[in-house]
């Protein structure tokens, strides 16, 4: 049958991410040079940028890696629309240079970063990650970054830092997906300390090698590999070392329905939808959501002895 | 008119199916098919369903009576996308296994309303026929009373399945909501007068 073909095509008809990149590139190394000129701007900073000096780690999962275009085609960035392909289509309005993270709250180092700065904060790395989004689907993304570790270190967290708060930019020019109240903006994530400070979690600034598209979070993400897709919050500018748990967008709007921790758990349901499986964006069938996204090696102790119904 | 008018509204009402067939063909569904095919499907049963529950105040509004010949063939469409709709559930969605389906029917209320949306479709399509209009009489139209039930459920199956942003569930409630009220006696009424009015104004 010929729907098949729309995600079955075979190898020889998808144009090959070689091609597909470097038609990007150019497309958008000229809309950068043209932008730059006019504002004294360096291009590195435009989406299909190779990133310098990138290496590679242990961190990178065996599995197929969605393809680029999926990736950042089929986005929730609710701050451009709560279409799947509002992201790309509308993120061209954000300006992410000149752009700032500001490092504040419960440590001995506050300090405002300026994203230059960050990106040579500590060496970059690929990682290789399943992506789980709570609502039931899945990629696999190799991202660019570096661990969370490195910037909490240097801002040196006092006694009073228990959880570390992650705020996306707030400014409805840029995203126009913020004139409309669907959240509560900014948004606001929140990790525990130790959770934040794990090896896997990181600061992403690329995405297959290259500079982070718009639609993905750019200039700089968290990513959380082992909880579910909108703890892992986009485009930072603060970074906020906090004693209370943060209240998070996602339990503002739906408290019954998105905990704090929201840690991918197939035996624990959305009260509205079933959690024990996932679409693996690309592929036909569905497969089995596994418990922390896979990473239970790594991460469970993070948890022994809590409750993970009751703290979901 | 009258020779035209079916086959025409027949090729219109394929036009969804259609498009999805061209974006399956050129690569266009995305980067999650299934839930686009599932989305689109849906979507053009509940704006079948409307368009059904348009028709008897578009009626009293033209005065154009003729316009119930139109009727079945709208309600079997919103019919036709819905069986699409839950085929594409049962087969790309939980590939045909009962357990899975039965405990989804049970235990997520939005897959509740929309099945029972679905089953109580069924008698209306196998009673659409020109011999069961005869033959069920007074009770054929008491049963397709059903339709508006089935509306009621249709919206509530899309609002409760959206995960934040209820401004398209919203629409068609509130759509779904002016076309049973324009089915009260005082909403009847309206459109009688108002249709009357405008045609005397034309004239």
């Amino acid at each position: 049958m010929s729907i098949r073909k729309s995600w079955d095509v075979p190898e020889s008809e998808i144009t090959p991410l070689k091609v597909y990149r470097e038609r990007r590139q150019f497309m958008q190394g000229i809309a950068a040079l043209a932008a730059g000129t006019a504002l004294g701007i360096p291009p590195m900073a435009a989406a299909g940028t190779k990133l310098a000096g990138v290496r590679t780690s242990a961190y990178r999962l065996n599995e197929d890696r969605t393809p680029y275009k999926g990736i950042t085609t089929y986005n929730n960035f609710y701050e451009f629309g709560t279409g799947k392909e509002d992201p790309s289509r509308r993120a061209g309005s954000l300006i992410t240079r000149p752009w700032t993270v500001t490092v504040e709250g419960e440590v001995r180092r506050p300090r405002t970063w300026d994203i230059d700065a960050l990106l040579k904060l500590a060496p970059l790395e690929e990682r290789v990650y399943r992506m789980r989004c709570v609502e039931g689907w899945s990629m696999v993304i190799p991202w660019v970054g570096f661990q969370v570790a490195e910037l909490i270190r240097r801002a040196e967290p006092n006694g009073n830092a228990k959880y570390v708060e992650f705020v996306t930019l707030h400014d409805p020019k840029q995203m126009p997906g913020q004139r409309s109240r669907v959240l509560d903006w900014p948004y606001v994530e929140g990790l525990r300390l130790d959770e934040a400070m794990h090896p896997l979690t990181i600061l992403a600034v690329g995405l297959y090698g290259e500079v982070l598209p718009k639609q993905s979070g750019a200039p700089v993400r968290l990513v959380v590999p082992w909880k579910y897709g909108f703890k892992s919050a986009k485009s930072i500018v603060a970074i906020r070392f906090v004693e209370k748990q943060p209240l998070t967008a996602w339990m503002r709007a739906a408290p019954r329905e998105y905990g704090f921790y929201s840690n991918v758990n197939p035996t624990v349901d959305h009260p509205r939808w079933s959690q024990a499986k996932e679409r693996r964006i690309g592929e036909f069938r569905k497969r089995d959501t596994l418990m922390f996204n896979g990473y239970g090696d790594q991460v469970a102790r993070l948890y022994s002895g809590m409750d993970l119904k009751r703290y979901f | 008119m009258k020779r035209i008018g079916k086959p025409l509204l027949f090729l219109v009402c394929l036009l969804p199916l259609l498009r999805l067939l061209w974006l399956a063909m050129t690569n266009g569904l995305g980067a999650n098919p299934i839930e686009f095919i599932t989305r689109s499907t849906g979507t053009w049963t509940l704006v079948g369903l409307l368009l059904t529950l348009c028709v008897t105040p578009l009626r009293r509004l033209s005065g154009w009576n003729g316009l119930i010949r139109y009727r079945r063939m709208l309600g079997l469409f919103a019919f036709f996308y819905a069986c699409l709709h839950f085929t594409t559930y049962i087969w790309l969605d939980q590939f045909f296994e009962p357990a899975s389906i039965a405990r989804d029917i049970v235990k997520r209320p939005f897959i509740t309303v929309g099945f029972a949306a679905f089953v109580l479709l069924l008698p209306l399509a196998f009673t659409s026929t020109r011999g069961m209009v005869r033959r069920l009489g007074r009770n054929w139209q008491r049963l397709h009373r059903l339709i508006y039930l089935i509306a009621f459920l249709g919206v509530l199956h899309y609002l409760w399945l959206v995960k934040k942003d209820v401004t398209l569930p919203l629409i068609y409630g509130a759509v779904l909501l002016i076309l049973l009220a324009l089915r009260l006696p005082t909403g009847l009424a309206m459109l009688t007068e108002v249709g009357g009015r405008f045609r005397q104004g034309g004239r």
